[in-house]
């Protein structure tokens, strides 16, 4: 079980202090499927780098029963100095994953053929998409946190990709920010809205649909 | 609902295999693995020190005494570049590191923690194969009391830890830090007692310059290469204590930069 008490998140900005998260609690069983909906700039990458513990809370608590990936987005979590392959043997290090099944994996997966021995900073945005996503399944995790990867390169890449982390994972819990109503719809059993730094949860995911869209007129 | 408490063996597991996944993630972009690549660890502590050592030598920089000028020149040097290396490394530290510390068991300290391991190591190793080499060659002797070298060095190493947290943290909350830094460093070097001995001064300017830290460890380790031909004033207990409050105060400063940090 994971699960947030009165969690809040004060940034320090040059207008003053901004708070972007008031108060939030939250609670995930093992296998549960969450989607989180917001605007642009309601907290949801917050909220998913609080869970993660990239970032800590103000206030608050964050009980992390479950083992927890990091927010899986395809940006960060590289360096961009280091090779696709170096990346990737510093993340099994960190997280004590076998290096040489995850490499296999990675060069399989991404596709990236002698791409691999190259730094990081030289892919174009979609190689490093697919090694960010390739990296993420190389390591295991009870909870994997889902920050806005919707259509990742082509089609088939795409559909390797929701093979892998939706059918393969399927017991695993996820948490999953997007704009998308139909990506929640279709991986998630419940919702919750996050706007003006409060974090509404719903059962049903209609509802938190038809609250979103309440919200937006 | 009880919180389970990482047990101290398991964290300590993750120290380890974090600080050792940073450590590898800084030698290959710092050496890289080209030519002879993780050999500029020391090699470049050691020509900085030798290149000092050839221009001491030649403006006779041990002020008349009868102090034989290669060892005064490798100690003098190899303990500035141990304090001033450290606390150099960890500014910038953490944007160098930040898409790094998405991982939620990377935070700042291990990051600190990997470069200045790295840089008390090729510090060390430095003075080590430059005494051993130029023993060898007969320019200087073997230390006479190799533990007091030891001992010194090592309260040297603590003081540029302790200093360096205090440096990292203070270079996050404001980039004036880092420009005064180096402006700094300069004026420490003249003070730290690497270019003088301590009995050289004046009694008068003896009382202020033991205020200095380093100067402490520096008078150590030559007490340490030269014994009893030399007379020095150290003081490790002021030492540890300094190292003690500066350690306690760096450690609060980056307790608080670890709550401010934001991946990219």
């Amino acid at each position: 079980m994971i699960a947030l008490e009165n969690v809040t998140k004060v940034y320090d900005t040059r207008q003053g202090p901004r708070t972007v998260l008031d108060g939030i609690n939250l609670r995930i069983k093992r296998g549960e499927k969450v989607g989180i909906l917001g605007r642009n700039g309601a907290g949801k990458s917050t909220l998913i780098r609080l869970i993660s513990g990239a970032e800590l809370p103000t206030h608050g608590r964050i009980h992390r029963g479950l083992s927890i990936s990091w927010p899986l987005a395809f940006g960060g979590a590289f360096q961009g100095s280091l090779s696709g392959l170096d990346n990737v043997r510093f993340i099994c290090r960190v997280y004590d994953a076998p290096v040489e099944a995850a490499i296999a994996f990675v060069e399989d997966f991404s596709e990236l053929g002698t791409y691999l021995k190259e730094p990081v900073k030289k892919y174009s945005s979609g190689m490093r998409a697919r090694l960010a996503f390739a990296i993420s399944m190389a390591v295991e995790f009870d909870c994997f946190l889902i920050d806005e990867i919707v259509a990742v390169g082509d089609s088939r890449f795409h559909e390797k990709c929701r093979v892998e982390l939706f059918e393969k994972r399927n017991d695993r819990a996820m948490i999953i920010v997007s704009h998308s109503p139909d990506y929640i719809r279709t991986h998630c059993q419940h919702a919750a809205v996050l706007a003006a730094g409060k974090l509404n949860s719903f059962e049903q995911i209609e509802e938190a649909f038809d609250f979103y869209q309440a919200g937006e007129i | 609902m009880s919180i389970p408490i990482t047990s101290l063996r398991r964290s300590f597991a993750i120290q380890v295999r974090v600080t050792h996944a940073l450590i590898m993630r800084e030698i290959i972009t710092r050496y890289g693995r080209h030519n002879i690549g993780f050999l500029w660890l020391f090699l470049e502590p050691m020509l900085f020190t030798l290149g000092i050592t050839t221009l001491w030598t030649l403006i006779k920089a041990t002020h008349g005494s009868s102090l034989p000028i290669t060892a005064f020149a490798v100690t003098g040097y190899s303990s500035i570049l141990l304090w001033r290396n450290c606390s150099n490394r960890v500014i910038k530290a953490v944007e160098a590191n930040l898409s790094l510390m998405y991982h939620r068991n990377v935070r700042v300290l291990d990051v600190y923690a990997a470069r200045l391991i790295l840089e008390i190591a090729g510090a060390t190793t430095s003075l080590t194969v430059l005494t051993i080499m130029f023993t060898a060659m007969g320019w200087m002797n073997f230390p006479v009391d190799i533990m007091t070298v030891m001992l010194g060095w090592l309260l040297l190493a603590w003081f540029a830890v302790a200093l360096s947290l205090v440096v990292g943290a203070a270079s996050e909350r404001s980039e004036l830090v880092e420009r005064v830094w180096h402006i700094f460093t300069y004026l420490l070097f003249g003070l730290s007692g690497a270019g003088f001995m301590v009995d050289w001064l004046p009694k008068a300017a003896q009382e202020y310059i033991l205020w200095v830290p380093m100067v402490h460890a520096t008078e150590m380790i030559r007490h340490g290469y030269f014994g009893a031909a030399v007379r020095t004033y150290e003081d490790p207990i002021y030492l540890m204590l300094f190292n003690s409050a500066l350690m306690l105060i760096g450690l609060a400063m980056l307790k608080e930069t670890g709550r401010k940090v934001e991946p990219e």
